[in-house]
């Protein structure tokens, strides 16, 4: 008697705990077709024909005829190579300088002690909450004097010194024990090599999660490009397809097609360095 | 010189006596580690006066510390920092970027009420983030708690929901665009014929009343993903023993997320939010994309604060009013990061 209600106790939880994990297995699937289908929708709009993009009855997600031409047809109607080599330069250079000066003077501010630390720090916390367009006309006309206006320069200069990059980096080295540095000093090592030889090894996640930022941000930028390239030789890949987007607006296949290009190399980046990010995030201290 | 130098090695010696006694007495540790930091730089300064050194250890020690700072710290001086105290200045001007800038006291700001667009865009912007910030709190909290669990696929679930964020807002723009199309996009098209919902009444998503809940909307949909790795980082910090205790007190999932998760999670909460609500205030590029057009023009319906300083400073070369309305912009930002600091130390108390 007892035996059956314990059993039956424990079936009926066994039971909520399945019914449990159902429905979090729906609520999940449903989140990522949310997150998902516009992507499904672009791949599949940029191998249709512009007639073909909004056909609902019967609506395929393959095309009969699928046009790959229009992965083709896009490199000739807007001069997308150059735009997609500015974009690589730029977002190569910006990341590389933000990483290797973000880490250097995060270094210092981690794990050395020097006059006016507090204050030089506090110049950078204070711009963190600063956004970029309380101050981007100003810095557009210093840059105007200094003749970097229509030049990538001046977009490299914008980006690549950032507070946010120092204070991530700054926060992962407080968690490394000072004791490796301590004991590296008295071996005799100088600061730099600690630096290039301590760590810099040890902050994989924190270098990885600051380069997935950095370059994402950096090649979808929008405004920044916007305000200070104007010549078509100069412009980015964001630039030049909305730029393509406010010309031939009805060209959706082109479009979509256009649009799938400007995805895959941030999201290369992101696949090859996410195994580091949640850990990252979580050592960076910027989850507060 | 000679004596100058001993009566000083004199005094310095003498300090760091003092200092000695005062570390004997001293009972505090903390107090009494400060204290032979300051006895220790004092006879590191004594050591450089008797050998005759240039360059004291201190001194060289922040060469060392600067000449690791400064490749940032110059680029961030030049290019963030003075811009920053330049746009406050610019606020107080009247300059149209050739000719001699001119002083203009307030007048710029008592401009601000009566423009019918700035107002615009200031209800806008605030409607916005009143609507972003706790949409997408929740939904990524949520996200991050089911994403949590044993659950098979994680890593793929996670990267979908970060596919978003990574993706250029160019591109998904044109697909939400094309998807929310108000004849011919899917949505429509299922609304019309799965719900029945009649020609005529089909919501314009892009114009309208309707166009501040498709960016708000929109916003979540990209943003959602990249608070949830904040979130899922915060959860892995909480300890997994808090849980088995709950469970042994006979704790439900809810009470279980309102006892612990919820207050373990608050100094990750207040952090989501706070760079929420800053992000949330930046908002333009959004706007223009969905709402813009083919040239990129919105309307009051759909206008933003950055945008009006996008417009006075590069269409109408208006920089001091372009500035004053910066000015609006990070004034709101300010006050309520420090009400969020407030509240946060409040309540940590």
């Amino acid at each position: 008697m007892n035996q059956t209600a314990k059993s039956k106790k424990f079936r009926s939880k066994k039971r909520a705990a399945i019914l449990g994990k159902v429905g979090i297995y729906a609520i999940l699937l449903l989140i990522t077709a949310c997150m998902i289908v516009p992507f499904l929708w672009m791949l599949s709009a940029s191998i249709k024909s512009d007639r073909e993009v909004f056909q609902m009855n019967p609506f395929v997600w393959i095309p009969e005829i699928p046009k790959w031409d229009n992965y083709i047809k896009i490199w000739t109607k807007i001069p997308l190579l150059k735009f997609v080599e500015n974009t690589v330069f730029l977002t190569i250079v910006v990341t590389f300088l933000q990483l290797l000066t973000s880490s250097f003077a995060a270094y210092s501010f981690a794990k050395l002690e020097f006059k006016h630390k507090n204050a030089l720090f506090l110049a950078y916390i204070a711009t963190i909450a600063m956004p970029w367009q309380v101050y981007m006309v100003p810095q557009f006309i210093m840059m105007r004097q200094m003749g970097l206006n229509d030049k990538l320069l001046a977009m490299i200069c914008l980006q690549a010194f950032s507070a946010f990059g120092v204070f991530l980096m700054k926060q992962f080295y407080e968690g490394i024990p000072g004791e490796l540095c301590e004991a590296a000093r008295i071996d005799g090592m100088s600061e730099y090599k600690i630096y290039a030889k301590i760590m810099l090894p040890l902050s994989k996640p924190a270098l990885s999660t600051l380069t997935i930022f950095t370059f994402v941000s950096t090649w979808n930028d929008y405004l920044g490009p916007l305000i200070y390239l104007k010549s078509e030789s100069k412009k980015t890949i964001q630039l030049g397809l909305k730029m393509f987007i406010g010309q031939y607006s009805s060209e959706y296949g082109l479009i979509m097609a256009g649009s799938v290009l400007s995805l895959i190399p941030v999201i290369i980046v992101f696949l090859c360095l996410q195994k580091y990010f949640v850990e990252g995030v979580a050592s960076t201290g910027l989850k507060g | 010189m000679d004596e100058k130098k001993a009566a000083r090695l004199q005094k310095l010696e003498t300090e760091a006596a003092a200092l000695m006694g005062k570390i004997r007495a001293e009972d505090d540790i903390e107090k009494k580690k400060q204290l032979i930091a300051k006895r220790e730089r004092i006879q590191s300064q004594a050591n450089s006066i008797k050998n005759n050194r240039r360059i004291s250890r201190e001194a060289k020690r922040d060469l060392v510390a600067y000449s690791f700072i400064a490749p940032n710290f110059i680029g961030f001086a030049v290019f963030t920092l003075i811009p920053i105290l330049f746009a406050f200045v610019l606020a107080f001007m009247n300059w149209d970027g050739s000719n001699a800038p001119s002083f203009a006291g307030l007048s710029n700001f008592a401009r601000l009420p009566q423009d019918t667009f700035f107002v615009a865009a200031l209800k806008n912007t605030l409607i916005y983030v009143v609507g972003t910030v706790p949409l997408t709190m929740i939904a990524s909290l949520a996200l991050a708690i089911v994403l949590n669990q044993k659950i098979r696929a994680k890593g793929f679930f996670r990267t979908v929901a970060f596919f978003p964020y990574v993706a250029s807002l160019v591109a998904i723009t044109a697909v939400w665009s094309m998807i929310f199309h108000p004849s011919k996009g899917p949505v429509n098209y299922l609304l019309l014929t799965v719900f029945g919902v009649d020609q005529k009444n089909l919501p314009q998503w892009f114009s309208g009343g309707l166009v501040l809940l498709t960016l708000i909307l929109f916003s979540v949909w990209k943003y959602m993903g990249y608070y949830m790795v904040i979130y899922l980082a915060g959860l892995q910090g909480i300890s997994g023993e808090l849980y088995e205790a709950g469970s042994l007190d006979g704790a439900n999932t809810w009470q279980k997320f309102l006892y612990i998760t919820w207050p373990q999670l608050r100094s990750t909460t207040f952090f989501v939010v706070v760079m929420l609500t800053i992000n949330c205030f930046k908002v333009y590029d959004i706007a223009v994309m969905l709402a813009g057009g083919g040239d990129g023009k919105l309307s009051t319906s759909a206008t933003v604060l950055v945008y009006y300083i996008y417009q006075n400073a590069f269409n109408y070369w208006d920089l001091g009013y372009s500035s004053a309305i910066a000015m609006v912009l990070f004034l709101m930002v300010l006050v309520i990061t420090l009400i969020q600091f407030r509240y946060e130390k409040k309540i940590s108390e």
